[in-house]
């Protein structure tokens, strides 16, 4: 295995104006926070007893999961299926999927009346509820995925402890420890690996099921049973471009080159994906006979078109383009634009789509929500930039500076 | 009770309808889906549109029932709330709206609206910690001490009942009708059906209130739409309702025949049966690491 190409911390100043910036929305979004729970959700959202549902579980959650999907499909491709091309983004995938999840654990604390009561899933068990398997899923993945992270942390440390002042004794037990750790890690990542991946695809696709027990309130442009289905179908869809647009992004913001060569090939896998996700949803349609909605003019059949028609067709065609796979702007709008889809999908099928019988009061998000799903994505950019000065995540030219060679991507290599 | 036995001896259903005969005399029960059988043991109430009053003295006594400030007793005979419609809420437990009817000059009518208690609630079957329960006597009730506040039950409701108590930062609770659960233990009336005056709401078992919903609607086919609303909707509710004209649609939303939570749990149940599904997709991608581990080792 030839890496000319080594995860290493990125050496970058951590402030810059657009940091500061960000800083704000992230401060302005605590805010509203302390507001939540000091005062209730009553206080700072526009929640009623209609719309039991809003941005932080359609956004925070329901996108969130969706777009954190980058993580279990690269880990599929790179270890599972070892294109071993891609084991450069599979640690970045892996840092974004982890951040992700942690804040999509951080989404549901702040929606749920009762966050003091947060475990009580582990305990009281109800099969039949797909929120529960969400639930149960979200945690365990969650656990996974910071164990993937710790080869990484290993990696960084062995050889590498300096503790400070009279710690220092502590030394070398703490490097004996890491590397027994890592060991131990390194023969049994497999395991997780697999475990992720097989926890993603029943989260992924249980997420759609929260939503057909509602078929009564549903807009039947979304509503069908086989949400489940669409949902893990469009997270594997979304999984890629996400890394592609996270690359370009990171190596824009870290001035370094995008691996060009890596993110073409990823974006071969797009189109098809895209296409089995359309091709379910639009044969559904045409079973169920669903497209005369479209005739009708309202806030759900524009909705409905601009997610289709912008966020999925569009972006499927430019995603067969060579010239596009081949242009670093052209892999940047086509996969903005999934993303784009898949976010607006996932908040049309928990908001827009959701239409209760008896409607008092119209649910438009308050600003205190919106400044707290602002807010978390906001904290998710600043830990992001902080952890890859801290931790070998990037893929960097070796310029000698990196990382010691022999601690290697561990996942899924025995 | 002895002429039911009896019928039953001769119903060409005996065997399989054991215990959920919910609509013996119901020439209907043949077509209706197994679903809309409910255990004998479930109470109910029947609710007569065509005899209440609007005199709102449920909601009074629901409230006092219940620990809700009722407020003053004659405050409710102001008949200016009937102007806009009405929701139960985390204040009130049951409300009575009132509406207008589809031929104009027949007089407005009033209908008592709280938790239908399905036979097969869709709240139970979502609540992602078994925080609500169809008891036995046909009460949903909810536990306190389960709850997480996650708000899903009132997703799932399809009659858009459960309320929560969003100005609470502390223990805020899901609010809806409990069949008044510990009165109906201590063997006292539902507080609603003790005060109506006019008796337009009938206690009693479900099956038996049907054959008396039925009863009705035979004899006086003129005074009401022949349709009890709640035998058979989303699989059959424990409060049913007869009224001048089609309910459905009008006052509760039109739902088919089919159990709320019926599609969801088949696809739950279906992906972890046994966890099969899983543990396969398991075996399977291990597999595929294994081989394509040991193509790489052979290139
Ligand atoms: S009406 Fe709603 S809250 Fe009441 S039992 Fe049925 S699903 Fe549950
Ligand atoms: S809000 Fe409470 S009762 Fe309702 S589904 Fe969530 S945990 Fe269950």
């Amino acid at each position: 295995m030839q890496h000319y190409m080594e995860p290493a911390p990125v050496k970058i100043k951590y402030f810059t104006p657009g940091v500061i910036f960000i800083s704000l929305i992230a401060l302005n979004g605590i805010i509203f926070l302390l507001g939540r729970f000091i005062f209730g959700i009553g206080a700072v959202t526009n929640l009623n007893n209609q719309y039991p549902w809003g941005i932080w579980i359609g956004l925070d959650v329901g996108a969130g999961v969706a777009l954190a999907a980058g993580g279990f499909t690269t880990a599929a491709l790179g270890h599972i299926f070892h294109k071993d091309k891609y084991e450069v983004i599979t640690r970045p995938a892996l840092l974004t999927a982890m951040l992700g999840y942690t804040f999509v654990a951080m989404g549901v604390f702040t929606d749920i009346g009762r966050w003091y009561y947060i475990w009580h899933p582990l305990v009281f068990w109800n099969h039949s509820s797909p929120l529960f398997e969400v639930g149960i899923c979200v945690m365990f993945y969650l656990t996974v995925l910071y164990i993937e992270f710790l080869p990484v942390v290993t990696e960084r440390f062995i050889g590498n402890v300096k503790l400070p002042g009279a710690l220092k004794r502590l030394n070398r037990p703490v490097d004996k420890l890491l590397r027994a750790l890592d060991r131990g890690l390194d023969k049994t990542m497999f395991i997780f690996i697999i475990a992720g991946v097989v926890l993603s695809c029943l989260h992924q696709s249980s997420l759609g099921t929260l939503m057909v027990i509602a078929h009564s309130k549903m807009h039947p442009l979304w509503e069908t049973p086989i949400l489940p289905l669409l949902f893990l179908l469009s997270a594997f869809s979304v999984g890629f471009p996400m890394v592609i647009m996270e690359s370009i992004a990171a190596s824009r913001s870290f001035g370094l080159k995008p691996e060009k060569e890596v993110l073409s090939g990823l974006a071969g896998y797009v189109a098809p994906l895209l296409g089995v996700y359309l091709a379910f949803k639009i044969g559904d349609m045409a079973i169920r006979d669903t497209f005369k909605y479209l005739t009708e003019f309202n806030l759900q059949s524009v909705m409905f078109t601009i997610e289709v028609v912008v966020g999925f067709i569009i972006p499927f065609r430019m995603f067969m383009s060579k010239a596009v796979r081949e242009s670093t702007t052209g892999l940047f709008i086509a996969s903005f634009l999934v993303i784009f889809g898949v976010f607006l999908n996932r908040f049309n099928n928990f908001v827009i789509a959701y239409k209760p019988p008896y409607i008092l009061d119209v649910y438009i998000p308050s600003f205190g929500e919106i400044s707290v799903t602002l807010g978390f994505i906001a904290i998710e950019i600043l830990l992001y930039r902080l952890l890859v000065r801290i931790f070998p995540v990037i893929s960097q030219p070796n310029y000698g500076a990196a990382a010691s060679a022999k601690f290697e991507i561990k996942g899924g290599s025995k | 009770m002895q002429s039911r036995r009896e019928f039953l001896k001769t119903s060409a259903l005996i065997g399989a309808a054991t215990m959920g005969v919910s609509a013996v005399s119901n020439s209907k029960l043949k077509a209706a889906s197994p679903e809309s059988a409910a255990p004998a043991e479930h109470m109910g109430v029947l609710v007569d549109s065509t005899l209440c009053i609007g005199c709102r003295k449920c909601e009074w006594a629901c409230k006092g029932a219940h620990g809700l400030p009722q407020g003053d007793f004659d405050s409710y005979e102001d008949r200016s709330v009937f102007k806009k419609m009405r929701r139960p809420d985390d204040t009130a437990l049951t409300i009575v709206n009132e509406y207008k009817p589809n031929n104009l000059g027949d007089p407005d009518f009033d209908v008592k609206i709280q938790c239908m208690h399905c036979e097969h609630p869709a709240c139970v079957s979502a609540c992602i910690v078994g925080a609500l329960s169809k008891e036995e006597n046909g009460a949903v009730i909810w536990d306190t001490d389960k709850c997480i506040g996650c708000r899903y039950c009132m997703v799932a409701c399809p009659f858009q009942v459960p309320a929560f108590e969003y100005q609470k930062a502390l223990d805020p609770k899901i609010m809806k009708c409990d069949f008044c659960f510990d009165r109906q233990k201590e063997g006292k009336l539902p507080a609603c059906v003790e005060i109506c005056p006019v008796e337009a709401l009938v206690f009693g078992k479900r099956v038996d209130l049907l054959e008396e919903a039925h009863r009705r609607l035979k004899n006086y086919p003129d005074k009401y739409f022949n349709h009890v609303y709640g035998e058979y909707e989303v699989g059959g509710t424990s409060w049913l309702y007869i009224g001048s004209e089609n309910l459905s649609g009008k006052v509760f939303p039109k739902l088919g025949t089919e159990t709320a939570p019926g599609v969801t749990e088949s696809i739950q149940h279906g992906l972890f049966a046994y966890f099969v599904p899983p543990v396969a997709l398991y075996a399977l991608l291990g597999g595929i690491m294994y081989l394509t581990k040991k193509n790489e080792e052979e290139d």
